[in-house]
């Protein structure tokens, strides 16, 4: 259970969530949209911990503990995993050699035995067919050179390598052909389970017809100002975020009820 | 503020000590301090040397004297007093010296077992023959019968001097000539020991030759020299390690190595430098000025640079390959780091001279701290070297933003057909890539280590395979404090 009670952050002094809740259980789909600049990217990394961004105010409790307490590694290795909207190049080192070292950090902290070479192996290549990444991928440089669809294909096999409890896909879909979209979906679909919950970040409505929320919710200026099921994406997907008012106080500036 | 918080635990695991500043005790014989004809002779002397060995010497201090220090490296450091330096200083011995490895004072033995440099034949290093030099002196050498069926000679200077005195006077300066340099001149008046490799005709030395050098003695230079031939079609691979004690004055260190192949003969010379570095604030350390130059003097010869430079409080070396023969190749590959109050000043020079000659420069640089970093590099194109070819690909990573580097790159290219490339880039370990191997679970300071390493791997992988191991080891621990 993720509990997110009026949290505030900020970055350079700019103030980006102004007080946002939102309650997660475990098992449960939640699908965040809203339009650009709403602080979605934000929510996502401040939850993994990145500390470019300043928590001004409020409180994350996940699972009874302080998520904000812990830095970035630690939340990580506690299953706390962001699938990044631009994943990381980091020439000169492989990409076997990165999936195992973040692997057996996790099975270190979850006190499993580590892996060896030959069972990492033998594990990763079976998680590469699911989400149809060829081996090479495994001795080429983490995501250098990667196109856009490979590089989000790589953070699919991340996330079910490290079987995280709580997902963030943060505007996963955004680049991807339809092809790809699906394999996304798919491999997204292939983790959800009672004890895995799962934040989906999306600009658009067309991912969640191939992830169904359990409840999908409208950020905009730092707060999430609507919540509801599956239709209201669809809802969005028809009118755009045009109702959300301009000063920012998006509750009072959608129509009674929401858009019909 | 948050950044710092994060830089946190790269700190703490940057600031691990530097494991091998520990000091023997061992009775040492030294000349007094200071440099004079009546200390040369005396160095000789001591030495046992043959009369033309002198003579060299006094020549090149005599040369020496009318040279004055060069200037133009992007290095700072305060004048150095050649009057305040000890010259020579060996371990006593009962003997003359030790005449096997069972006459080697057992605290020496234990000195370079601590530094995993075990001596004793049964210990060994698998398949690698090593000479240890402490402070002026060779204390063993392994292996030396094995490769004596061979033909190959692997021993210390002094004993080459005494043993192949023909084979010494035949190629000592011929590639580094006393009057190259102020500090070739000097090492050329009062070196005292090394090692002396010669492989003959057809010969494949059939395993990894290597010297350890260590400094140990107080207020001590280190001067050795290194002269590696091999004859027509011959091979061989050679390692050197360096470390010393941690003290708080700077210590003098200032080699020369030659190495000469003939028609294809092959050489790869390796290093792993960690002399002292000095403290975080740039106290103490080695001044590391070292020349090193290899002559591919026949047709179809190889030589191959191979260096990873972590220590010393500054380093001052181009390890450089002179292409005569035809189709001869030089290769240089370098990691230089340089954190807290480093300062490295280094590359390598090629100079064409045969025609189809090749060459290829790969330079990587680390700066960290306040560590500073310089390329400086030489390709040169003579009138006669047609066909010749040059890649040089010169990187600069920086941690941190109070660190430099700088690159000095020179091409000079007399022939129409030749064909020289340059690639250069700088990069900063960023935040971005520590925090997605962060989110994957992994810690800073292995992401830390797995990024340079990352970065360093296309001259890794020309190492030794062991050695491999140990330089990346080596990264991480002298990358202490580089960040925060």
């Amino acid at each position: 259970m993720l509990e997110i009670n009026d949290l505030k952050a900020s970055i350079d002094g700019k103030a980006i969530l102004k007080g946002l809740n939102l309650n997660v259980k475990d098992g449960e789909v939640h699908a965040i949209m809203g339009p650009n600049g709403s602080g979605k990217s934000t929510l996502a990394q401040v939850l993994a911990g990145r500390d470019t961004y300043q928590v001004e105010g409020g409180s994350v409790t996940w699972n009874g503990v302080d998520l904000l307490a812990l830095p970035a590694e630690e939340r990580a290795r506690a299953g706390l995993f962001l699938a990044f909207q631009y994943p990381v190049e980091i020439p000169g080192v492989s990409n076997a050699y990165f999936l195992k070292a973040a692997v057996n950090a996790t099975r270190r902290h979850r006190g499993l035995p580590e892996f060896d070479a030959f069972d990492f192996l033998a594990r990763v290549k079976a998680e590469m067919k699911a989400v149809g990444m060829k081996e090479e991928f495994l001795y080429r440089s983490v995501n250098e050179g990667f196109s856009g669809g490979e590089k989000k294909r790589n953070e699919m096999l991340q996330m079910s390598l490290l079987e995280p409890k709580l997902a963030i896909l943060d505007e996963t879909d955004s680049g991807l052909d339809i092809d790809a979209l699906k394999i996304v979906a798919e491999g997204v679909n292939r983790l959800r389970s009672p004890e895995r919950s799962l934040i989906v970040i999306t600009h658009y409505q067309r991912l969640l017809d191939y992830i169904v929320p359990d409840q999908v919710h409208v950020l905009a200026k730092g707060r999430i100002v609507r919540s509801g099921g599956r239709e209201l994406a669809l809802e969005l997907e028809e009118q755009g975020y045009g109702w959300i008012g301009e000063g920012g106080d998006a509750a009072a500036g959608a129509p009674a009820g929401g858009p019909r | 503020m948050s950044a710092t918080t994060q830089a946190d635990p790269i700190g703490n695991f940057l600031e691990q000590d530097y494991p091998a500043g520990f000091v023997t005790e061992v009775e040492t014989d030294s000349v007094p301090k200071g440099l004079s004809e009546d200390v040369i002779r005396l160095i000789s002397a001591r030495k046992g040397e043959p009369e033309f060995m002198l003579e060299w010497r006094l020549e090149a201090y005599r040369r020496w004297l009318t040279m004055s220090s060069p200037q133009w490296a992007q290095v700072s450091f305060p004048e150095i007093d050649f009057q305040d330096i000890v010259y020579y200083s060996a371990p006593k011995s009962k003997k003359d010296g030790p005449q096997s490895l069972d006459d080697v004072d057992p605290e020496l033995l234990r000195t370079f077992e601590k530094l995993g440099v075990p001596l004793h034949e049964r210990a060994r290093l698998a398949g690698v023959a090593v000479d240890a030099v402490f402070d002026s002196v060779s204390v063993g050498t392994t292996f030396k019968k094995e490769l004596g069926e061979h033909g190959i000679i692997f021993c210390s200077f002094s004993e080459a001097v005494k043993d192949h005195p023909e084979l010494v006077r035949k190629y000592l300066g011929s590639v580094v000539p006393p009057s190259d340099n102020f500090y070739a001149a000097l090492n050329s008046a009062v070196f005292s020991d090394g090692s002396f490799v010669f492989i003959p005709k057809g010969v494949k030395c059939p395993m990894e030759l290597s010297t350890y050098f260590r400094i140990n003695a107080r207020d001590t230079g280190q001067f050795e020299r290194t002269l590696i031939i091999a004859e027509e079609g011959a091979s061989v691979s050679y390692l050197e390690g360096c470390t010393a004690p941690m003290r708080d004055e700077n210590q003098l260190h200032a080699a020369v190595v030659e190495l000469i192949a003939l028609d294809d003969a092959k050489i790869k010379y390796s290093t792993v430098q960690n002399w002292y570095p000095g403290d975080k604030d740039g106290k103490g350390g080695i001044y590391n000025f070292v020349t090193k130059r290899g002559d591919c003097r026949g047709p179809r010869s190889h030589i191959s640079w191979t260096q990873v430079e972590t220590g010393s409080a500054i380093t001052w070396k181009y390890p450089s390959v002179i292409l005569r023969g035809d189709d001869s190749v030089g290769d240089f590959y370098s990691v230089a780091l340089s954190n807290h109050r480093q300062q490295a000043d280094t590359g390598t020079k090629m100079i064409h001279m045969g025609r189809n000659t090749r060459s290829t420069i790969l330079s990587k640089g680390i700066s960290a701290g306040r560590g500073s970093n310089t390329f400086r590099g030489l390709v040169r194109i003579t009138p006669k070297a047609e066909g010749a070819r040059n890649y040089t690909q010169c990187d600069s990573l920086l941690i941190g933003d109070r660190c430099a580097a700088h690159t000095f790159p020179t091409i000079e290219v007399r022939h129409p057909s030749a064909r020289v490339e340059h690639e250069a880039t700088t990069s900063r370990i960023g935040e971005d890539q520590l925090f997605y191997a962060m989110q994957r679970g992994i810690s800073a300071e292995d992401a830390v280590s797995m990024i340079v390493n990352g970065f360093c791997r296309e001259v890794f992988k020309e190492l030794p395979m062991e050695f491999a191991v140990e330089a990346q080891k080596l990264l991480g621990v002298s990358l202490e404090g580089s960040i925060g």
